[in-house]
């Protein structure tokens, strides 16, 4: 049983780190892309 | 559909829809796991292993999802010519991968106690790696062009070629021995007992909005920089 558990646990554990990751990088990019826009706009 | 071709009308739209569709998915996705890891019983037969599912399941369905969005992309693009088409298939083919890549994993972590192997070569199995390597073939075409926020034709092509896969994975399990069970939720039903089913929904829906979510913000991020970019040439032709 706990030996199962441990099979659940990676597979959620990975899932959870990958998408949180594609999801931060992708909020971080747009951040930077639309402040960066922002700024240029403003030249 | 050409109202949204302007980029403004469609930041107009994907500003307030971006944190609605991450935090509303999140919170799903959150409900989901949650009621899979601690209100559904094990599986008769599969024990524990059974809430694996909760996380494959709608990973493989967004790494399908994913490549089907990618051709439909590009036939808008191809036949109307629509400037968003080719920004939403660049933004759509990362997530895309991300899932398709997860799907793979956590199956394979499924399959070693399960089936007693984290690897078969059999038609599912292989399909899917498939779509993997079409995804990383399509950034590579997509990055290699010379097209600022769009995707070439060629790239176009290729994702409406490689779709050609999606029918194949999807009846794998049928025309081939294999492994992996057959269709579990078709039209017509499941064969999921209930008290093990519904908090897939959950998670389908709330990982169907956080990839939702992602392609607009990834869209927001590329119509960004070919502003910025547009911006500084013509102040540097000045």
């Amino acid at each position: 049983m706990s030996g199962q558990l441990a099979y659940v646990a990676a597979a959620y554990g990975l899932t959870i780190a990958a998408t949180l990751a594609v999801t931060g990088w992708s909020w971080w990019t747009m951040r930077v892309a639309e402040r960066r826009a922002d700024d240029v706009r403003r030249k | 559909m050409h109202i949204y071709a302007n980029p403004l009308k469609f930041l107009s739209i994907a500003r307030p829809l971006t944190p609605w569709l991450a935090l509303g998915g999140l919170l799903l996705a959150i409900l989901g796991g949650y009621a899979g890891l601690v209100l559904t019983p094990p599986d008769y037969l599969q024990g524990e292993t059974v809430r694996i599912l909760y996380v494959h399941v709608p990973a493989a369905w967004l790494g399908m999802g994913g490549w089907l969005a990618l051709a439909i992309a590009g036939i808008v693009q191809l036949v109307w010519r629509h400037p968003l088409a080719g920004i939403a298939a660049r933004a759509i083919a990362l997530p895309g991968m991300v899932f398709c890549a997860l799907c793979l994993v956590t199956g394979s972590i499924w399959g070693r106690p399960t089936w007693g192997t984290w690897w078969e070569w059999d038609g599912r199995m292989t399909s899917m790696l498939v779509l993997l390597f079409l995804y990383l073939g399509f950034i590579a075409i997509a990055n290699a062009g010379e097209e600022r926020g769009s995707v070439s034709k060629v790239a176009a092509i290729y994702a409406i070629v490689g779709a050609i896969n999606l029918p194949i994975i999807n009846r794998s399990v049928v025309w081939w021995n294999s492994l992996h069970q057959g269709p579990s939720i078709t039209l017509r039903g499941s064969t999921i007992d209930s008290a093990i089913l519904w908090p897939l929904w959950l998670t389908l829906g709330g990982f169907s909005l956080l990839f939702g979510a992602i392609v607009l913000m990834r869209m927001r991020a590329i119509i960004a920089d070919v502003r910025s970019e547009a911006r500084l040439k013509r102040l540097a032709a000045r």
